[in-house]
């Protein structure tokens, strides 16, 4: 089956979302869609799903104009989507939401759950796919959640399948997995739409690449081409994909761990007993799978966890069982790993959300009232520093884009005298461009002799900030290495397996 | 997280006793057994309490059973310290109580008051057990609704409308046809009258449903009670004067001692209202239409992404949800009451939506707690006529108790459907 996309344009009352865009995926190829958050890749995904409808612009299937009136007439025409956010109920058993929408029934309407079952097993035993057609999908790991996603569209005879975004909410191990299926789905003759703005998956397995920005295809690129080219393309600028930082001067010992232990309310032990310390002037970056107790290390760090034991020492002075607050005004900056939940408050505006971290005292609050004037013009230049592309000051957080979110918050937590900053996951979900400039201010901030610990599950981004590096693996440290380390040799610290020659 | 063993929190917890509400139950249990054994202490009881298993028609007659009150009372309370302390075991070995042991405490518990209550008298154990059955119809027919409209994530307060609506409907149809038939299709339309008001602001104006629903109570009551005393009342004889199902014996089973009378000497309404248990439990579950409603009510977007309308499916499910609640109220002016009056559902709507709560938004557990609160204000009605020594007051407050009680005490850790109040918009 060929599909083709010829002409698409999608407004959103001025907003043109996709402005005359035309793609071909032919049968056994993986298609690359690169492009930034925002540049109108999903959208362009949604109208060929039929979520939304085209104001222009026609989608042809092996030279057939097709008109979608919902998901439903995109899948008989055999589109299968794999969403960004799983498209499964959590309560279904597997085989209930692999059926869901074209049930196989018997006497007056009763459901047929062996026949899905069959189906099920059928389709994972082609792939390999290890999947209990009767397990919950809330039990299951994401992967497998996502695995649960390809089989839903392969059971109802995709033959094109859109992948959008599918490494988002993946491990490094993961990833690699499912770039194996994508491979195996491609060579059994099902064409792929890949939508991606990370350019070393799409080098490993695109066939085809189409560049999108602000809406439009500018430019289709070979799979040969360089990183450094397709980020080019993808931005509209030459982008510093390393950040170029100078070796580290560390100063005194600036933070020091100890013994420190985290729970949570259910008693489960999340870090178990480590020490590290950090200098001035440095960047500890952790690394590990997720879910290895990195959350609640820096929650534990700014005094967000509820049981910990043992010791933080920032500058000689005790941090566990401070206060949030004191944790603030002991000079601890927090860039939490959620923007959304943690990181902002979505329907206040910018300028308030510059202020968060200083709703109680100088300079914004007076006397109990607000300094609006002073917040505007704080805002204002913050704004202007971050490169934050809004409106204005007075624009609501959750209208931003998600780079523009996050550049509020490092602004909101950088613009203060820091005596440390733990970063956790700092460019999830953010454009190449923001990445950028987010980077480089971390690097700053530590130039300026401020100890940083940054949290990531991305390796590459570990890898460019890291002078050292800590690897969690259950709540342990596994060791901390130098940044320099290979890929290979994180991966296996990252699976519990100690290297030689590391400290600690 | 395939290839990497599992990360820490998914290492087996050594922490039971740290689960929240394990010792709930048996607090509950030790609560009740106490206060079961103050009664006596305090006020303790001469004579036999007698009760009575048999009724006419039965094939045999099983013989009045007559015990001394006193004695009656004390065993059950040491009954009821023994599942008490079972219960406090199972706590403390970090188990729930099973729910077996609940019941045969509650059953115990009501015998030892009971006993307590009719001392020197004679208890009909059959007709407090059928009364309770029909008490229950209307709320059992408005929890089905409220299930039914809850799964396909609409949440329906609006059950009390829906009854009273129902009766006025059934009221005002079957007086004018003199067909009771006929007023139980008004009923069943009555109901998805205020059914379809329900959808229209929650699922396409997207209004918060729990005030909706209040509201539309409200208009309902206000609209009948207008209608009633400017209407009705003028013209009682044509318009409020509705003939009444008979009550209906089926053959042979009607003549079991004990569950004949209790269950097959009913009107047509209960035998209607097995079926239709029947029904919703299996279509909800095991039914192309039941997968695509619990679907549209967990995660509609998920469902529209496989092609299923989520705004009609959901109109439908409540327009459904909307008929069965009507039947129920249909039971007040065919079968209990002879003609309609003024908030004559006195709430009831309210309690099956704790049903529906309490039954964890399922047909089948939400049905045997509307029965619970049947038999509740049965025991308040029987015990009033037999004359008890407790306030007739108190005994009014009965079935609201324990609708508090269940749902505050006894619920544990239920799980309404994820996407249940809140309006789809697409995009």
């Amino acid at each position: 089956m060929r599909l083709a996309l010829r002409d698409i344009t999608k407004r959103f009352g001025s907003l043109v979302a996709n402005d005359h865009i035309s793609l071909t995926v032919e049968p056994g190829e993986i298609h690359c869609l690169l492009g930034e958050n925002g540049a109108g890749k999903s959208t362009l995904m949604n109208v060929l799903y039929g979520l939304y409808q085209a104001d222009e612009g026609d989608i042809l299937i092996d030279d057939e104009p097709q008109h979608f009136k919902g998901p439903g007439d995109a899948m008989a025409a055999g589109i299968g989507m794999v969403h960004q956010h799983f498209m499964l109920i959590p309560v279904f058993t597997v085989a209930e939401n692999v059926m869901l929408g074209h049930e196989t029934t018997g006497f007056a309407g009763s459901l047929d759950l062996d026949a899905a079952r069959r189906r099920v097993r059928e389709i994972s035993d082609r792939f390999g796919f290890q999947v209990d057609p009767d397990a919950l999908v809330e039990d299951l790991p994401v992967g497998v959640q996502q695995r649960v996603e390809i089989i839903k569209a392969l059971s109802r005879d995709a033959e094109v399948l859109v992948f959008d975004e599918p490494t988002a909410v993946l491990t490094p191990q993961e990833t690699d997995e499912l770039m194996a299926i994508m491979r195996q789905l491609k060579e059994s003759g099902t064409g792929i739409v890949f939508i991606t703005h990370k350019l070393r998956e799409v080098r490993e397995v695109a066939d085809r690449i189409t560049v999108i920005r602000r809406g439009t295809v500018v430019g289709e690129a070979s799979p040969e081409a360089s990183n450094a080219e397709l980020a080019a393309l993808m931005v509209g600028r030459p982008v510093e994909l390393k950040v170029h930082k100078d070796p580290a001067q560390p100063g005194e010992r600036a933070l020091v761990v100890s013994d420190l232990t985290v729970a949570d309310e259910t008693g489960h032990v999340h870090i178990d007993g480590i020490s590290f310390h950090i200098d001035a002037g440095e960047i500890l970056a952790v690394a590990g799978v997720q879910g290895n107790g990195q959350t609640e290390l820096t929650e534990a760090m700014v005094g967000l966890a509820p049981h910990v034991e043992g010791s933080i020492k920032l500058d000689g002075r005790e941090i566990v069982g401070r206060s949030v607050r004191k944790a603030l005004e002991a000079g601890i900056g927090f860039i939490p790993e959620d923007r959304q939940i943690e990181g902002l408050v979505s329907n206040f505006t910018i300028a308030e959300n510059l202020m968060l971290n200083r709703s109680y005292d100088k300079p914004f609050v007076s006397r109990g009232s607000l300094n609006l004037k002073k917040l505007d013009t704080f805002a204002k230049e913050k704004l202007a520093e971050y490169d934050v592309r809004a409106p204005g000051v007075s624009t609501l957080a959750g209208q931003l884009s998600g780079g523009n979110q996050q550049k509020v918050v490092v602004a909101r937590e950088l613009s203060r005298d820091l005596r440390l900053l733990v970063a956790a996951q700092p460019t999830r979900g953010v454009d190449v461009g923001s990445i950028e400039f987010i980077h480089k201010q971390i690097v700053a901030a530590r130039d300026s002799g401020v100890p940083v610990l940054v949290v990531s599950s991305e390796l590459d981004e570990i890898s460019a900030l890291a002078d050292r590096i800590m690897v969690l693996y259950r709540g342990r440290v596994v060791g901390i290495v130098p940044a320099d380390t290979s890929r290979d040799t994180l991966g296996l610290m990252m699976a519990g397996e100690s290297p030689e020659g590391s400290e600690s | 997280m395939s290839t990497v063993d599992l990360p820490v929190n998914s290492e087996a917890p050594a922490v039971a006793e740290r689960i929240p509400g394990l010792w709930k139950t048996p607090g509950v249990m030790a609560a009740f057994t106490v206060l079961v054994a103050l009664l006596v202490l305090i006020r303790p009881r001469s004579g036999d309490s007698t009760f009575r298993w048999s009724r006419d028609g039965d094939w045999f007659t099983i013989p009045d059973i007559s015990l001394p009150a006193n004695g009656i009372v004390w065993t059950a309370v040491a009954l009821c310290l023994l599942c008490t302390a079972y219960a406090a075991w199972n706590a403390r070995a970090g188990r729930k109580t099973p729910l077996v042991l609940v019941s045969a405490f509650a059953v115990l518990a009501v015998s030892g008051f009971m006993s307590w209550a009719v001392a020197g008298k004679t208890l009909p154990v059959v007709g407090l057990l059928a009364g309770a059955l029909a008490l229950a119809v209307p709320l059992v027919f408005g929890a089905l609704g409220g299930v039914l409209g809850e799964r396909a994530g609409v949440v329906n307060i609006a059950i009390d409308g829906q009854l009273l609506f129902g009766a006025f409907g059934a009221a005002i149809a079957a007086s004018l046809t003199g067909s009771p038939w006929v007023g139980l299709i008004a009923a069943m339309i009555a109901g998805m009258l205020v059914a379809l008001l329900l959808g229209l602001f929650a699922i396409t104006y997207w209004v918060e449903q729990v005030i909706v629903g209040v509201v539309l109570n409200v208009l309902v009551i206000g609209f009948t009670s207008f209608m009633f005393s400017q209407v009705l009342s003028e013209n009682s004889a044509a318009l409020n004067n509705p003939p009444h199902f008979p009550r209906l014996e089926i053959w042979v089973l009607s003549g079991i001692p004990v569950i004949g009378p209790i269950f097959f000497r009913q009107t047509v309404l209960v035998y209607m209202m097995y079926v239709a248990v029947f029904l919703v439990a299996w279509a909800l579950y095991r039914s192309k239409w039941g997968l695509r409603v619990r679907a549209v009510g967990e995660h509609p977007k998920a469902a529209d992404t496989v092609g299923i309308n989520v705004i009609a499916t959901r109109y439908r499910t409540v327009l459904l949800a909307g008929a069965i609640a009507g039947i129920g109220g249909a039971t007040y002016t065919l079968v209990s009451v002879p003609s309609f009056g003024r908030e004559m559902t006195g709430g009831a709507g309210y309690i099956a939506l704790a049903a529906v709560i309490f039954g964890k938004w399922d047909p089948i557990k939400a049905t045997l707690a509307a029965l619970l609160f049947g038999f509740a204000s049965n025991v308040e009605s029987v015990l009033s006529v037999i004359g008890s020594p407790v306030p007739s007051q108190f005994m009014l407050m009965l079935p609201y108790v324990v609708t508090i009680f269940a749902v505050a005490g006894l619920v544990g850790n239920s799980r309404a459907p994820a996407a249940d109040g809140v309006p789809y918009r697409k995009g």
